[in-house]
């Protein structure tokens, strides 16, 4: 059984000019212990969708799914009372800002332990024994000394540590980092990841890691989802991913990769992410794609099946070669 | 924080000279002899005008009479009223108590009802309940304090007869005030009744002074929380899976207090100056009604001392204000 299991979940969002889907009908499926990795340009709804889970987003949002289940437990028709027990105890978040996640006006000795005490109910004795043990686990020097510093007083890459001890605090089934290493310095990058990802093995969480950096998910991860404009185009394993990426975005990614760069200038993918005013019929990548055509503009693809990464296309690639692409010309 | 302490007394001399020369100025920009005044209809005969006006200094030049002031106020003396002839201080202290006691209680009305309302407004934006403060607190804000206060008494002290219309305790009870302040001492007096009696005549001044300060707050509260609502770190309380009271109430909340408190400082001001009006209308006997009464008298000595001892006050508090402030934002602390 997977521990996260969501079918067709849609975020509709009401904006000054009318309705905006920010994801549209994405799956997922995490089981215990798994290590994956969503990654999107900038707006392809990654937390959005992700923030769905959490029941994070304001009320301007709207959020529909067939399935939205955590360890058996359905979350959509749950309480909210309920739902909160599961928040911040089996499923936990850290977020891209480390500096403005912390709250200002405590310290972070107090912001680890309130989780200890709302969840595990421990008392002040043990909670300050826990919170000293997960800055230990974290990597944080003098401890002791740490919990009763104000948010200002750390670093950034102390901040993004403290967000992971209070993400630990109650030893999660699920850790969802949505790029936490985005606002940090390139060494502290290789530092937080390789702490999360070492804390996923010694404690056998699930990790999604939401990132836009394909070269984060391939020295990372074991699967990855691709998401485009708020859709999943794609999801393999990472090796098959990289070695053979179905959907044309993926390709385009992986393409853009520096060291997959044949010549000295980087191919980008042209274009951009269509946003809230733009009105797509067929496929949300045709405008950017080498391979459209006109039933990519008219009609939107269909899953292509599971041995094609459930590719979100008409003409999935298979070694770089578009398939079906006669039948239909 | 004693640096701090000590520029911000610096920046108060400038201030305090400014208030010392206004309040000297006023009363006398003022048409009418206060020596006739008191002579009222009866007259006064010469001789008799220039023995006052020599006793009080009202004989000399004008720059004279603020330089005594001045040097009056170093050695701590405010002078003497020229109706009642008791030193200007003693009668302020006398007369305190019953302003703060007043203020007090409406500031702490102000708190208490203004804060909570606005955290629960901006908890519910734009639904009906945020609809209806906000349009209150305007209401609130612009209702002119006389005839608001006229109306309520018109409605409860005439009409349903549930509260009296003046002063601070009925006449049946009769007891010493050590502190001055009347619940206290009607409580000490041990009098049954008695305390009933001092927040029965409590409750509508109270209400008509803490009316503009509660919708400052109010409103002041929702923005601030507004703001506080969308940060990253309210998100985080959130995930945490904490109850929306905690997150609302202590993780918004103590971040949204940091500019409600500077707000609350600054009432304070208000909170005096709306004093003036309210203890006149309630015949409430404290600093503001004393200051109108001596207006009236052209009490130079009074008015002048008073309008100093009432800008000193929300001097003080301002600088209270702005050490509380360090004290609630850490990142101004050291
Ligand atoms: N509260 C909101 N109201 C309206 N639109 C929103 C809101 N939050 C997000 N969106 C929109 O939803 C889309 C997806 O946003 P999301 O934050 O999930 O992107 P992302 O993939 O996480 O990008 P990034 O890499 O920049 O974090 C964007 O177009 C964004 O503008
Ligand atoms: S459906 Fe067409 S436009 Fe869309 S990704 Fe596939 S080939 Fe490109
Ligand atoms: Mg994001």
């Amino acid at each position: 059984m997977a521990l996260l299991e969501i079918r067709n979940l849609s975020v509709d969002f009401k904006t000054a000019g009318g309705k905006f889907r920010a994801v549209d009908n994405v799956d997922v499926a995490v089981d215990k212990g798994d290590l994956m990795a969503i990654v999107g340009e900038s707006g392809s709804g990654k937390s959005v969708s992700m923030l769905a889970v959490m029941g994070l987003l304001p009320w301007t949002a709207t959020v529909t799914a067939d399935v939205m289940r955590f360890d058996g437990q359905d979350l959509l028709k749950m309480p909210a009372r309920k739902r909160r027990q599961i928040i911040g105890r089996d499923i936990s978040m850290i977020f891209q800002e480390p500096m403005s996640s912390l709250n200002p006006c405590f310290t972070v000795g107090f912001q680890i332990k309130e989780a200890l005490k709302s969840h595990l109910g421990l008392d002040r004795k043990q909670r300050h024994a826990r919170a000293i043990e997960l800055l230990e686990q974290v990597g944080i020097p003098a401890p002791e000394k740490r919990l009763s510093a104000f948010p200002h007083q750390l670093s950034g890459g102390m901040s993004q540590r403290m967000m992971i001890a209070m993400a630990l605090a109650c030893k999660p089934k699920l850790l969802i980092a949505d790029e936490p290493t985005t606002a940090l310095d390139v060494t502290i990058q290789a530092q937080i990841l390789e702490l999360l990802t070492d804390l996923q093995k010694n404690t056998g969480m699930a990790l999604i890691l939401i990132t836009h950096d394909m070269g984060v998910v391939a020295e990372t991860v074991d699967r990855v989802a691709v998401q485009y404009a708020g859709r999943r185009v794609e999801e393999q394993n990472v090796v098959d991913l990289f070695d053979d990426p179905h959907h044309p975005y993926t390709a385009a990614l992986l393409a853009a990769l520096p060291e997959r760069a044949h010549n000295r200038l980087l191919p980008t993918i042209k274009g951009v992410v269509p946003g809230q005013f733009d009105k797509i019929d067929g496929c949300v990548f045709a405008p950017r794609c080498q391979f459209a055509d006109a039933r990519c503009r008219a009609v939107p693809p269909k899953p292509a099946g599971k041995e094609l990464g459930d590719a979100l296309c008409h003409y999935p690639l298979i070694k770089g070669q578009p398939q079906n692409k006669e039948m239909s010309a | 924080m004693l640096q701090f302490l000590f520029k911000r007394l610096l920046t108060f001399v400038p201030t305090f000279i400014g208030v010392t020369i206004i309040s000297f100025a006023f009363i006398r920009l003022l048409p009418g002899d206060p020596i006739l005044l008191l002579a009222g209809e009866r007259g006064v005969a010469p001789e008799r005008y220039a023995e006052l006006a020599a006793q009080f200094g009202f004989d000399q030049p004008i720059w004279r009479q603020y330089l005594d002031y001045l040097g009056g106020i170093f050695q701590g003396d405010l002078g003497i009223s020229f109706t009642t002839k008791r030193p200007v201080l003693d009668e302020f202290f006398t007369l305190f108590p019953a302003t703060l006691e007043l203020s007090l209680c409406a500031i702490t009305l102000a708190v208490i009802i203004g804060i909570p309302a606005g955290v629960i407004a901006a908890v519910n934006r734009g639904k009906f309940f945020d609809q209806a403060l906000m349009t209150t607190a305007l209401t609130g804000y612009s209702m002119p304090i006389f005839w608001w206060a006229l109306l309520l008494i018109i409605v409860f002290s005439s009409g349903l007869g549930w509260t009296p219309v003046s002063g601070r305790m009925s006449l049946m009870y009769f007891f010493d005030t050590p502190t001055g302040f009347m619940l206290i001492d009607s409580l000490l007096s041990g009098q049954e009744g008695a305390f009933r009696s001092a927040v029965a005549h409590l409750i509508l001044p109270t209400v008509v002074l803490a009316t503009i300060p509660l919708a400052v707050i109010a409103r002041q509260t929702r923005s601030a929380m507004l703001e506080v609502l969308g940060e990253d770190y309210v998100r985080t309380a959130r995930a945490k899976g904490l109850s929306p009271l905690r997150v609302n109430g202590l993780h918004a909340l103590r971040n949204a207090m940091i500019p409600v408190v500077t707000v609350i400082g600054l009432s304070v001001g208000t909170l005096l100056a709306g004093a003036i009006l309210t203890e006149t209308i309630f015949s409430w006997p404290g600093i503001g009604k004393w200051m109108v009464d001596s207006i009236f008298r052209r009490d130079y000595q009074v008015v002048q001392g008073g309008l100093l001892l009432i800008a000193t006050i929300v001097m003080a508090v301002n600088l209270l204000v702005d050490v509380l402030y360090g004290m609630i934002n850490p990142k101004i602390r050291k």
